[in-house]
């Protein structure tokens, strides 16, 4: 086996970034003339392998443990050193989610071999890839390879590589097991919980509306949720307005909220700190509005104005609108 | 209660950050180091467990050439820290975290910390590992990402951030290791006192050189500047024109009216 992907079982459905890291494992295969297998796992796996039974790879592994059901930190860093030790891949590529983090540097260092994290792309380099990586806060790009000889573990950043990209094709599955027992487990992990009820998972959403500093102060925010009604859009922010208490945690955008990569992500009096960015660059269309010409967020926009988002909101709600009728 | 934290020296904010004329890492000079972000929270939390415990010692431990490393670990001293040890290396090019914290498990096997606590990640490398390598070369209970912290006699109980706004709280048997998120509290600033006190604290020299395998598992080839990949169109004219244009592209560019 060559190069192994496993899906991230998200309550019974494969996360976006396992299929991103799907994306760049495919790449990699074709570059390099190498196998790909996808292994999924966890509560309800079979329904992720047959979900994946329609994409390009040589096969699909199923691993059904129930003591694997439920994440646990202990539970997976151990199957992941029995599963990398009995099919030995020259890669393991999955998404550089929380879960990820959280687990697999166990796992390098049970087995003692590198794990190249939030990579954002590679490039293939006498016949081995070359991972980049973004270092210091996202200001500068470093290129890392492996010395391994036995697995190289690496992560994707969120839309490192496009899930829509994914190629198709069929696959068998092929059922594996491992030798574990429930006294690995040594942690007891508590049902997950949001902080309050009405909690919103942007990460599906279309379209999102976003503010920043630049709405100035609370009262402000009506006219936003006009041009939210009007385009159909949720609303998301940057840290500041939920840490002012203006809006509920879970609408921020960022590093400690979360990674979204709607259709059109609408920036409005958000200056493009590197924290708020790295959850909403995978945007399909970035437009930024902000009375800086400077601000950072114009780097990543595809399409900026420069001026007063308190006065331009009205309008594009009223201009919105007129354009539906 | 004995507690050790993992403190990283990185550029500040607003520092010149340049590539070294060979691209192999960033030109330090005129650098002003100051303690990664996280890393800070993570002392704190150490301080305020010792605190509430009333017993115990929050050790430092941080790995670095001598100038900045000793100016964060002697803040850290000033805050409240007991004593400090320093792996010191001439040339500070930590860019394989698994070897990093294979030299940081040989330093520390015979502490025997009942809490080894660091940041998420660095600001640098950002790699987000070596504290969880660690604790697994320990043998100790691990948890990323934590929030919260609840100290009981045999365990400890963390509130973890999961994605989408979603938390958890895990027991873990002592000895346990922590990587903190930055928020979770209120860092405190050395008092007058903590600084003065803070002269006559040791400070251990441990040489990286004697510490260290021979084996990168993973080694940066080149550092470079990131090219902006995107076009912007910068949307000119009045207010009513940029409007216009605006509607006009969500229309036919971007397809969502």
């Amino acid at each position: 086996m060559d190069i192994l992907i496993v899906l991230e079982n998200k309550s019974g459905s494969i996360h976006r970034m396992s299929l991103e890291a799907l994306a760049a494992g495919q790449k990699l295969a074709s570059e390099l003339n190498l196998s790909l297998s996808i292994l999924a796992m966890g509560k309800n796996g079979g329904d992720l392998a047959n979900d994946v039974s329609n994409f390009k790879a040589d096969e699909i592994l199923l691993l059904e443990n129930p003591i694997l059901d439920n994440y646990s930190s202990d539970g997976y860093s151990f199957a992941f050193t029995s599963i990398l030790g009995q099919e030995k891949p020259k890669y393991l590529f999955m998404g550089h989610t929380y879960m990820v983090r959280d687990f697999l540097p166990r796992v390098s260092a049970k087995l003692q071999i590198p794990f190249i994290s939030d990579v954002i792309q590679f490039n293939v380099d006498n016949d081995a890839p070359v991972f980049t990586k973004q270092v210091f806060n996202a200001k500068l790009a470093a290129d890392i390879v492996s010395n391994s000889h036995g697995t190289t573990l690496v992560s994707f950043q969120s839309a490192a590589y496009q899930s829509d990209q994914v190629e198709s094709g069929s696959a068998e599955i092929r059922t594996i097991s491992i030798d574990m027992d429930a006294s690995v487990i040594k942690t007891q992990s508590e049902e997950p919980f949001k902080e309050e009820a009405g909690g919103i998972d942007l990460t599906n959403a279309e379209i999102i509306v976003s503010i920043g500093r630049g709405i100035g102060k609370e009262e402000n925010l009506s006219i936003v949720n006009t041009l939210v009604d009007a385009l159909g859009a949720e609303l998301g922010s940057s840290r500041p307005i939920v840490d002012s208490g203006w809006l509920e945690p879970s609408r921020q955008i960022g590093s400690s909220g979360q990674n979204v990569a709607p259709k059109m992500y609408l920036a409005l009096g958000i200056s493009g700190a590197i924290q708020h960015v790295v959850g909403m660059k995978g945007s399909k269309n970035i437009v930024a509005v902000n009375k800086d010409p400077e601000a950072p967020i114009f780097e990543i926009a595809d399409y900026g104005i420069v001026g007063d988002i308190l006065e331009i909101i009205p309008k594009l709600s009223e201009a919105i609108q007129a354009a539906k009728n | 209660m004995k507690i050790g934290v993992l403190i990283k020296q990185v550029p500040g904010g607003d520092s010149p950050l340049r590539v070294s004329s060979d691209h192999s890492w960033i030109d330090e000079t005129s650098v002003n180091f100051e303690t990664n972000e996280s890393d800070s929270y993570a002392l704190e939390e150490g301080l305020q467990l010792r605190e509430k415990k009333g017993e115990g010692e929050v050790v430092v431990i941080s790995m670095g050439p001598d100038g900045r490393t000793q100016k964060i670990i002697k803040e850290a001293l000033s805050k409240g820290a007991n004593r400090c040890i320093h792996i010191v290396e001439d040339n500070a090019r930590e860019t394989d975290p698994l070897q990093t914290a294979i030299i940081f498990a040989k330093a520390l096997k015979n502490e025997r910390f009942d809490l080894i606590l660091s940041g998420l990640q660095s600001l640098d490398l950002g790699m987000g590992q070596t504290g969880v390598i660690l604790g697994e070369l320990l043998g100790m209970s691990i948890a990323t990402l934590v929030m919260a912290t609840e100290l009981t006699n045999e365990s400890i109980r963390v509130k973890r951030e999961l994605e989408s706004g979603w938390f958890q709280w895990v027991t873990l048997p002592l000895p346990a290791c922590l990587s903190i998120q930055s928020g979770l509290n209120q860092p405190r600033y050395p008092s007058l006192k903590g600084i003065m006190g803070a002269k006559k604290k040791e400070i251990k020299p441990l040489s990286k050189s004697e510490l260290f395998d021979g084996n990168e598992h993973q080694s940066i080839t080149r550092v470079y500047s990131i090219q902006k990949a995107k076009q912007t169109e910068m949307i000119s004219g009045d207010v009513n024109q940029q409007i216009s244009r605006l509607v006009d592209v969500m229309k036919t560019e971007i397809k969502v009216l």
